[in-house]
């Protein structure tokens, strides 16, 4: 392992792969405000010419946080299938980069390698990527998953409807979720940020969701996202149906906590779902991310924002879940600072993501003390689309008025698919159809109509 | 169209080009520039296109003959969120479009204009700043926010009356709309009430680029037995005009987040801003019956 290079004849010598994988990151606000950011453009490739020489065993041999510390990387190790790994080890990441790149390798290849690969690896090798190689990587690698119906097929491009309200009052809801459907929103979860997250309240929720659902016929999956105790509870105490148990996760065991979560609480979650859940499964499970929340709970470690959410999909991968999004661009500018940084670490994090073998989707967002408008969040949408993600959020015109960021709208979807000839899940595109909707993909007049579900 | 004809129109095109031509380029330009003048002066009307920020979203209803109308513009008057907003083609309608960037235009420039300094002072506040010298370094660096300068810090003690009851400071936080639109009806109605129940307040000031955490080291400074900071909110589509007020018992550096008590969502459409200082001087007045703020104080 060599740490060291020149640059137009200057020395850049790093004192360890930590320093190594925080200075060849993309420039973000996050590492700047951590303090471990490069110092300057040309330090910045010094440490990726670096890291492109730093070989696969190096990455596992320096986790983030040390294996007898914390449980995360004692799960992303654990996991780690001996076998292939023992293949690749030798690789370095520059080998990595091009495999993955390569004419010759296929989705299937790669979902073979990922399981020889740990968080840091998956990380490292993001870090050499271009934008364009993101997207060309990530849209080889399509990751199915089956809930209610299944979602990551070639062809199709899924949304959450996200009627979320700022007093969770049922009628403002109901009539959020009947524009969603209306305009072909939601085959990929119905899913509400609850405002009042008590177990009654969620139970309330759950219920009139599973009400409008079975009374539709809508096939897809209801979601209301509080803590894994608080939706377990629900199903105990009060038989809420549920689809999708949803938790935030964090990159290393310091973060979960600050998410009052342990790796025994998905666990017991998930085991709950499979036993009393509502849905077909076998993926049951609904996991949120975004880079920055280590550092935010001053869980990092010392490392970067980009490898601590690669973390989080190696810790994700184990529960087997049906979605799993970042939420690219919700946590401020301390952290991404403007649109260029937002439309790079959602590509960074879709890619991470499928690399790790989850079926990646992506909250394409942005807060207002950021420098970034609903063009750019247009813009990640489609790039996204184009690298195969398996779906973006839907909310009214692009403006959660609860959570007080917007995002992508409940039109977009159907934009996308329209633009890049991709499709809903198919039996909720055959249900859109009935409802009149959507025909031949696209959508109809009707769409957009919430009265339809008002009929007399 | 026969040969003979299609050479007509060649020759006519020509010709017509070589007269332009013939005039200097820039005595064709003005006479164009001229002519559209004339067109456009003549059909510019009085009046007013209405303000598309007065549209209430949720009376707001753009979907064209929806099957049960009546129905649904009843059920979305229970929703602030932009439903029923119809559709061109698979993308938004021009009204709508236009509304939400006029929404997300107000909500950038609270965060990316400073408060008015005239109005700083016209509510007799002195002005002190934060470690952060520019806006830009305000929003990636929340740790300088949460300091003062030294020169600051020296301003305060040198200013303010020393261990008052409490203390109440504005700050413009994420909108410094927020603070224009509120401060002059909720700052004197804390004051108000707090003199109504005897309690004494120190010597208001106006915290520039500053973070909630600000008021732990104003506490400490002051000698406070409880901080009351008015601080701008990060400014959402609704609303780039909401305040909150953070409000702690002795608080100190470092404490956690958990014992600082908010009133937020303070605006014309929340807790209108005239009532808000009395609520606010009641839970201090709670505080110092209790002796505790945050979560250790039961609302």
């Amino acid at each position: 392992m060599i740490l060291r290079t020149k640059l137009f004849g200057h020395n850049y010598e790093f004192k360890s792969i930590r320093e190594v994988m925080a200075k060849a990151n993309e420039e973000k606000s996050g590492d700047r405000l951590a303090g471990i950011a490069a110092n300057s453009a040309e330090e910045r490739v010094a440490a990726k010419v670096v890291l492109s020489h730093i070989t696969l065993e190096d990455l596992r041999n320096n986790p983030a946080v040390p294996y007898e510390e914390d449980e995360v990387t004692r799960i992303i190790q654990d996991d780690v299938n001996v076998t292939i790994y023992n293949e690749i080890k030798g690789w370095t990441v520059a080998q990595l980069r091009e495999w993955i790149l390569d004419l010759k390798t296929d989705g299937e290849m790669i979902k073979r390698v990922s399981r020889g690969l740990t968080s840091e690896m998956v990380a490292a090798v993001c870090k050499l990527m271009s934008n364009m190689d993101l997207i060309y990587g990530a849209s080889k690698i399509r990751i199915t998953a089956h809930c209610n119906t299944t979602i990551g097929l070639p062809g199709t491009f899924s949304s959450r409807l996200q009627p979320n309200h700022t007093t969770d009052n049922p009628k403002g809801i109901m009539a959020s979720v009947m524009e969603g459907f209306s305009l072909g929103c939601g085959d990929a979860v119905l899913g509400l940020n609850p405002v009042d997250d008590s177990v009654e309240s969620v139970a309330r929720i759950l219920k009139s969701f599973d009400e409008f659902k079975n009374k539709w016929e809508v096939p897809t999956q209801i979601c209301v996202l509080a803590h894994v105790t608080t939706q377990t509870e629900a199903a105990d105490k009060f038989n809420a149906p549920i689809d999708l148990m949803f938790q935030s996760i964090a990159g290393s065991q310091k973060g979960n906590e600050a998410f009052g979560l342990t790796a025994q609480m998905l666990e017991d979650g998930r085991q709950m779902m499979l036993k009393k859940g509502t849905s077909t499964g076998p993926n049951v499970m609904y996991f949120e991310t975004g880079q920055g929340s280590e550092l935010s709970s001053e869980a990092h470690h010392g490392w970067d924002q980009v490898t601590m959410e690669a973390r989080c999909y190696g810790f994700a991968k184990r529960y087997q879940p049906f979605l799993v999004n970042t939420v690219v661009g919700f946590i401020g500018p301390e952290y991404l600072y403007d649109s260029k940084q937002v439309i790079r670490a959602g590509l960074e994090d879709h890619f991470m993501g499928k690399l790790s073998g989850l079926p990646m989707g992506c909250d394409a967002c942005y807060t207002n003390h950021m420098k970034a408008d609903q063009n750019d969040i247009e813009n990640l949408a489609m790039l996204l689309a184009s690298a195969g993600c398996n779906y973006i959020m839907g909310v009214p015109q692009g403006d959660d008025c609860m959570l007080m960021y917007q995002c992508t709208g409940y039109h977009e979807a159907a934009a996308i698919r329209e633009i890049l000839g991709l499709r809903p899940i198919k039996e909720f595109e055959l249900w859109l159809e009935k409802m009149g909707f959507m025909e031949n993909g696209k959508l109809t007049p009707l769409a957009g109509d919430a009265s339809v579900f008002l009929r007399k | 169209m026969n040969e003979n004809d299609l050479r007509k129109i060649i020759e006519q095109v020509i010709g017509e080009m070589k007269s332009t031509a013939s005039l200097s380029s820039g005595q064709a330009v003005q006479e164009e520039v001229k002519n559209e003048k004339n067109i456009t002066t003549g059909v510019i009307e009085e009046g007013f296109i209405p303000d598309i920020t007065e549209v209430d979203i949720t009376q707001q209803y753009l979907v064209e003959n929806p099957v049960n109308k009546e129905d649904y513009a009843e059920l979305k008057q229970y929703a602030p969120c932009r439903l029923g907003i119809g559709k061109a083609g698979a993308r938004y309608k021009t009204d709508p479009l236009l509304q939400f960037r006029a929404a997300h235009s107000a909500a950038q420039d609270a965060v990316f204009s400073d408060v008015d300094h005239e109005f700083v002072e016209r509510m007799g506040l002195f002005t002190i700043q934060s470690q952060c010298d520019s806006k830009d370094v305000y929003l990636t660096r929340p740790d300088l926010g949460r300091k003062l300068t030294e020169e600051g810090a020296k301003t305060v003690a040198e200013k303010c009356k020393k261990n008052p009851t409490v203390q109440i400071y504005v700050s413009d936080g994420l909108s410094s709309a927020a603070v224009a639109a509120n401060v002059a009806d909720v700052l004197p109605g804390i004051i108000q009430g707090l003199k109504s129940y005897g309690i004494d307040t120190g010597t208001p000031f106006f915290v520039k680029y500053g973070r909630v955490g600000a008021m732990d080291q104003i506490s400490e400074i002051t000698g406070a037995e409880v901080t009351c900071v008015l601080i701008g909110e990060r400014p959402g589509l609704i609303t780039a005009e909401s305040m909150s007020a953070y409000i702690a018992y002795k608080a100190t550096v470092g404490m956690p987040e958990a014992r600082r008590t908010v009133v937020s969502n303070i605006h014309r459409v929340g807790t209108i801003p005239a009532e808000a200082g009395a609520h606010i001087a009641e839970i201090i007045k709670l505080m110092l019956e209790k002796k505790a703020s945050g979560t250790a104080l039961k609302l």
